[in-house]
């Protein structure tokens, strides 16, 4: 018997998979598909204090091997987040859940993590600076050491919970805002959101998202993750949730070796609706394969 | 919503670019006419998301244009060919408030899902009339078809080579009462249809989609009630809450 339990940061998950925010939802429409409770917790859809629409569509696009978005935080609110989306997915999924939030200012990072702080649920507060999609807020905050750091010491002010800063790729060195996270009393990171990519439709020549640019995910990004959370787990001593397309039990345990402690599935969702429950029951199979009995052992084994 | 494999029991070419692919498999998800299957293929990452045109117990029927690398690639498929799909996605038409003598107008690729619903109106005791319109006499497709249902039915052609000339909207001044309106087709010609409408009625949209199932979000777009999902709340709309 394998043993797939991991732990983040006092959380005990009953295996490392978890959905990533913006891919699932806020879980109703896979619990159709499969109970949810098989999941090691779930990363909900980003919230921000004020409801959101988005960009305008066109807002997909595919490639070879991944998919752009630039949906730009469509979320209901802070108000309705709490009031009426975590609730019901409370009723579809017992375990802790992921809060991820987002803000154009430190204060609503504070006002986002503050709400989160008295819900139930919540087991980890993942702090979006590297959503690629939004003008003149989100990933402003994560390209610069000083201004992840100044976040990261807002939010760790207003809530006891589990502080995770979810990094962007689109910078210059990702150690050194890993490091400013972790110095500014961060309890881990996620990593990696998005790489900041386009498409151009050569029918009407020009780029296919309405926004034009949009982050790119899905397998193709699978080699640039694994190498950003190898390096940033060199750097620093808190655990780090790999993410960055994901979609094998052979990919869970690679971004493990390579220095996660748990990892999101994002793309794959999309494609495949069951991908999460397929990765959890091939898990064990996978780990036999490779003489794994733990998947805690692992952890950053590479190194 | 289910996933599945079907298997391709033929795939035939009705225009220069339209083709009908009949496949096998577990239909049990889908449930009324006006909605789609979302189909995995080789080589590409996210699903093709194509409308059901007809369901015949474990058949099914999808009518499709080839406009890029996905609907090319399914239209050199041959008999007996596995496809993976997602079923009974989108809220399809609601016949329940169409009264007795609705009005269906497609145009182009927006024609197919006409034909099941215009099916299940006439199982429902129903009289639909029928506007289909095209580009020209060679775009003309499943006519046959749709002749076979015994309805009243007009064909135009914006170059006037075959039918009516003019559009969908020059045949709807000219085809007498109707309780309803049941629309598919490009925007421009569902806003058309929309302003000539005299009735009550339901317009069918298209987006580009990421999952196809209503958790990405990337395809919302706003209505008079809030934002919605055309892959799941959709891609029917009601005309009351349509914003242009």
């Amino acid at each position: 018997m394998v043993d797939t339990r991991v732990n983040l940061s006092g959380v005990t998950l009953s295996n490392p998979i978890i959905p990533a925010s913006g891919t699932f939802g806020y879980g109703t429409e896979f619990a159709e598909l499969y109970d949810l409770n098989i999941l090691g917790s779930i990363s909900f859809k980003g919230t921000t204090v004020e409801e959101r629409f988005g960009n305008s569509t066109p807002r997909i696009a595919d490639c070879e091997s991944g998919m752009l978005n630039s949906v730009g935080l469509q979320n209901p609110g802070l108000k309705a987040v709490c009031g009426h989306e975590l609730p019901r997915l409370a009723a579809l999924y017992r375990k802790p859940v992921i809060a991820n939030i987002s803000g154009f200012t430190v204060e609503e990072y504070v006002v986002c993590a503050w709400a989160m702080e008295s819900q139930d649920n919540i087991g980890i507060i993942e702090i979006n600076v590297s959503c690629p999609n939004v003008h003149g807020g989100g990933m402003s905050f994560g390209v610069s050491p000083e201004a992840a750091a100044e976040v990261t010491k807002a939010v760790k002010a207003v809530t006891s919970k589990p502080v995770y800063i979810k990094l962007s790729p689109n910078v210059t060195d990702i150690v050194s805002i890993a490091r400013a996270c972790e110095e500014a009393g961060a309890d881990g990171l996620s990593l990696i959101n998005t790489l900041l990519a386009m498409r151009i439709d050569l029918k009407t020549r020009k780029p296919v998202l309405a926004n034009k640019m949009g982050g790119l995910s899905g397998p193709a990004i699978f080699p640039v993750a694994l190498r950003m959370v190898y390096q940033v787990f060199e750097a620093v001593k808190i655990p780090i949730i790999g993410m960055g397309g994901v979609s094998s039990a052979e990919d869970v345990i690679e971004m493990m070796l390579a220095g996660a402690s748990a990892v999101q599935i994002g793309a794959a969702n999309l494609k495949n609706p069951y991908v999460c429950k397929e990765i959890i029951e091939d898990l064990p199979r996978v780990m036999e394969k490779y003489k794994i009995n733990s998947l805690r052992e692992i952890i950053g084994g590479a190194h | 919503m289910k996933k599945g494999i079907f298997k391709t029991e033929r795939n035939e070419k009705l225009t220069n670019d339209v083709y009908a692919m009949v496949l096998t498999g577990d239909t049990g998800a889908i449930t009324c006419p006006g909605q789609f299957v979302n189909i995995e293929l080789e080589g590409l990452y996210l699903r093709r998301p194509i409308s059901v045109c007809n369901l015949e117990g474990d058949r099914l029927t999808l009518v499709y244009k080839v406009i890029g690398k996905g609907t090319e690639q399914m239209s050199r498929m041959a008999k007996g060919e596995s496809l993976d799909l997602l079923t009974g996605l989108g809220n399809g038409y609601n016949t329940a408030y169409s009264g007795g003598s609705p009005l269906l107008i497609g145009g182009g690729a927006g024609a197919p899902p006409l034909y099941m619903l215009a099916k299940k109106l006439i199982n429902e005791g129903k009289r639909p009339k029928l506007i289909l319109g095209f580009n020209t006499a060679s775009d003309v497709f499943y006519e046959e078809e749709f002749r076979k249902l015994g309805i009243e039915f007009t064909i135009t052609t914006a170059d006037g080579t075959y039918g009516i000339k003019g559009f969908v909207t020059d045949a709807m001044k000219v085809c007498g009462e109707y309780s309803y309106t049941f629309s598919c087709g490009p925007e421009p010609m569902l806003r058309a249809v929309y302003d000539e409408s005299k009735t009550d009625g339901q317009y069918s949209f298209e987006e580009r989609m990421g999952c196809g199932f209503g958790a990405c979000m990337g395809c919302s777009c706003k209505t008079k009630y809030g934002y919605k999902r055309i892959c799941r709340d959709g891609p029917v709309l009601e005309k009351g809450e349509i914003v242009w």
